[in-house]
């Protein structure tokens, strides 16, 4: 058994905003081990970013944590002072984001950006640190490291930036790296290269890493375990082989359905999820998933299902459950289409111009 | 015009080929640089076909967007010439060119810049109407109402603002403006990248039902292949402001003849697991070169897995010849040889 390097539990995080509070992580609770690869994933205003900002403690106005524990490695992270915070974050735990260049500073230079994340911890001497920027951008893969540490940013490409980031976020050997959508703003074979140093890395250092996507592809090539977010909660959870074999949850089901593969041989029509994700200051009675679940039953509409075991080391939130849904209900979820009283009535109006164009 | 009658109304005898590509140049000159281009479309030929999904793919920088804009004539071309229905757009100008814009829509982006967000949603999908003359007042009313309840939207929002709607609507808002004139043609250019996953795929459907229902011609431009793959017919690869490949959308999966093509299909992780596993992306060197000064001979040589260079592939320019299966062109001087 791997050792628990962090542990979330019942982690609530709340904007309070002018037009009410909006919980934008509810309850959440999880664990990420020594040298795994965690995938979160879930669509926008799901709470996965707002649940790895918690973690580090970087919610940003007028968010707070409400209530919870995050511990790491035994030590709660919500009860540090801001001394034991500034150590915890960048050498205990770090994260890189998804634009590489809104997050380096224009202008200062590559190499003493990375320096100064190493010296601001006192782990390496300025010298030391000299050395070791050379080191890590070689290991990142950034070719004439020795020459690229005198670049500024933007002499960077996109993917040298997201290199350069990563490097910056190992500089300090974190056990746990969070990587927030770091292959979004990239191009397909840049981004290729990228997941395979995230691969090489997780193996040679034995990083643990969170991967924050909307992605599932990616967390099939990443990850070892995935957590579903929707609407603040985890609604499934488990080993990556295990939930896209047999997800459980409609709306990891979906999920996946909603997403062309490469490798698809015909064009199935995909899976489209109605209406659009709710409103978190004011979220739907019963579960959350209910007003867009093509599976719902009365039950769902008033309350709330726990996460309870639904295959090994899987779990998942929801009172219908996909293997309990029949072929008939599958196919009607793939089949909703265009009005076609719509169509007919635009045949009928006149589309002929009244005077020459 | 055609597209809101049934389709047997189509034209049979007309050319199957809606628009053609040959040889297109557009080059930006930089101010100051002596003469110095980017040379953002570099020699293209491409065919879009009646009734089609032509999808064009390639990474940022390879002048798919330009392209784009080229074919809508919404710049002008620095050489070559691009027929649609018959008619040499890169010379048209005036009411012609007008009469020409009216058949060919596109679909953008971005659906927050994309529309005036001081315009009423009703006005905004009424304007090509109103451009072009069409019908009366009360009609345009109605078309507007029909439209909108087409793409999914309740027909009683006319009166709202852009900012009233979510990404994925206003992306609907912005499909219901192109197919107000009836378009024969449609371009969509990167229309869902910008989406959340759910949503992206209740837009990919409507595209897929609208092209059925009003027997539209697409093209399809964006950098992700599995959607690309999805929605289209045929495949264009583009690199560096050239096309390198064409092919039906199975032929280029099944059998690449170009390495590129090979290369960016490899690079794309699959939701699965158990394939991701065993997956071996050939992963490319280095990033696309400037498009100012491209490589000499064929301009993937610098990045290619199994170019002769130097040799025939930094000295000589490939061009696009049959290769693979039927109606699959690859422009490679070791085509299919990997």
């Amino acid at each position: 058994m791997a050792q628990t390097l962090l542990q979330v539990e019942d982690l609530r995080t709340q904007f309070f905003t002018s037009r009410g509070v909006v919980k934008a992580v509810d309850g959440v609770t999880f664990h990420i081990d020594s040298g795994e690869t965690l995938g979160v994933v879930g669509e926008s205003g799901c709470g996965k970013t707002i649940s790895a900002l918690s973690i580090l403690r970087l919610v940003p106005d007028p968010g707070r944590i409400v209530s919870g524990r995050i511990l790491f490695r035994g030590n709660d992270v919500t009860k540090m002072d801001s001394e034991a915070i500034r150590e915890f974050r960048g050498n205990d735990v770090s994260m890189i984001f998804q634009d590489p260049m809104t997050s380096l500073n224009p202008v200062t230079k590559i190499g003493p950006q990375i320096e100064e994340a190493m010296t601001a911890h006192n782990r390496f001497t300025p010298e030391q640190a000299k050395v070791r920027v050379i080191e890590l951008l070689k290991r990142v893969r950034v070719p004439a490291a020795e020459s690229r540490v005198n670049d500024y940013p933007h002499q960077f490409s996109g993917g040298m930036r997201q290199r350069a980031m990563i490097a910056m976020g190992l500089a300090n050997e974190p056990a746990l790296l969070i990587a927030d959508e770091p292959t979004t703003a990239l191009d397909v074979t840049v981004q290729a290269q990228i997941i395979s140093l995230m691969k090489q890395l997780n193996r040679e250092l034995g990083t643990a890493m969170m991967l924050i996507t909307h992605n599932m592809a990616l967390v099939a090539s990443l990850c070892q375990r995935v957590i579903v977010m929707y609407a603040g909660r985890i609604v499934e959870e488990g080993p990556v082989e295990q939930i896209f074999k047999s997800p459980q949850h409609p709306y990891t089901w979906s999920l996946l359905r909603s997403v062309p593969r490469v490798d698809e041989a015909r064009k199935d029509r995909l899976v489209s999820i109605r209406g659009l994700p709710p409103d978190l200051s004011n979220p739907p009675p019963g579960c959350k998933f209910h007003p867009r679940c093509p599976f719902v039953i009365d039950h769902c509409k008033t309350e709330e299902p726990s996460l309870s075991e639904v295959g090994p080391n899987q779990v998942a939130r929801c009172w219908v459950l996909m293997r309990n849904v029949t072929d008939e209900a599958l196919q009607v979820a793939r089949t909703a289409s265009i009005s076609q009283e719509a169509v007919r009535k635009l045949r009928a109006i006149s589309t002929d111009a009244s005077s020459p164009a | 015009m055609q597209a809101a009658q049934p389709r047997q109304a189509a034209i049979p005898t007309a050319d199957p080929v809606l628009l053609r590509v040959e040889n297109v140049y557009k080059h930006f000159p930089i101010a100051g640089f002596g003469g110095a281009a980017v040379r953002a479309v570099d020699g293209v030929d491409l065919e879009v076909r009646r009734g089609e999904a032509l999808g064009l793919v390639g990474e940022s920088g390879c002048g798919k967007s330009t392209l784009a804009r080229l074919i809508t004539a919404l710049l002008p071309v620095t050489a070559g010439k691009i027929t649609f229905d018959g008619q040499d757009i890169t010379t048209l100008r005036g009411a012609k060119l007008r009469r020409i814009r009216r058949k060919m829509q596109m679909i953008f982006q971005d659906p927050f810049a994309s529309l005036d967000p001081r315009m009423t949603v009703g006005d905004i999908i009424a304007e090509p109407l109103d451009n072009f003359s069409i019908g009366s007042g009360r009609e345009r009313g109605q078309r507007v109402a029909e439209l909108l309840r087409l793409v999914g939207l309740n027909p009683n929002f006319t009166n709202r603002y852009p900012h009233e709607f979510s990404g994925g609507q206003r992306q609907r808002i912005g499909i219901a403006r192109a197919l107000a004139v009836n378009p024969s043609f449609i371009v969509c250019d990167e229309a869902v990248s910008a989406l959340d996953v759910s949503i992206a795929a209740q837009i990919i459907n409507l595209l897929q039902d609208l092209q059925r229902e009003f027997n539209l011609t697409y093209l399809f431009i964006a950098h992700d292949l599995a959607v690309v793959r999805h929605l289209s017919d045929r495949i264009a690869v583009m690199y560096l402001g050239k096309v390198v490949e064409t092919a039906g959308r199975n032929d280029i999966y099944d059998r690449p003849q170009h390495p590129y093509t090979k290369a960016l299909l490899s690079s794309i992780p699959v939701p699965d697991p158990e394939v991701e596993r065993d997956r071996a992306p050939i992963t490319l060197k280095g990033e696309i070169p400037s498009p100012v000064n491209p490589p000499s001979g064929c301009r993937f040589h610098t990045r290619c897995p199994i170019a002769r260079a130097p040799g025939i592939c930094s000295e000589e320019e490939p061009v696009l010849e049959p290769h693979g299966a039927r109606d699959q062109v690859a422009a490679c001087h070791f085509a299919g040889q990997f």
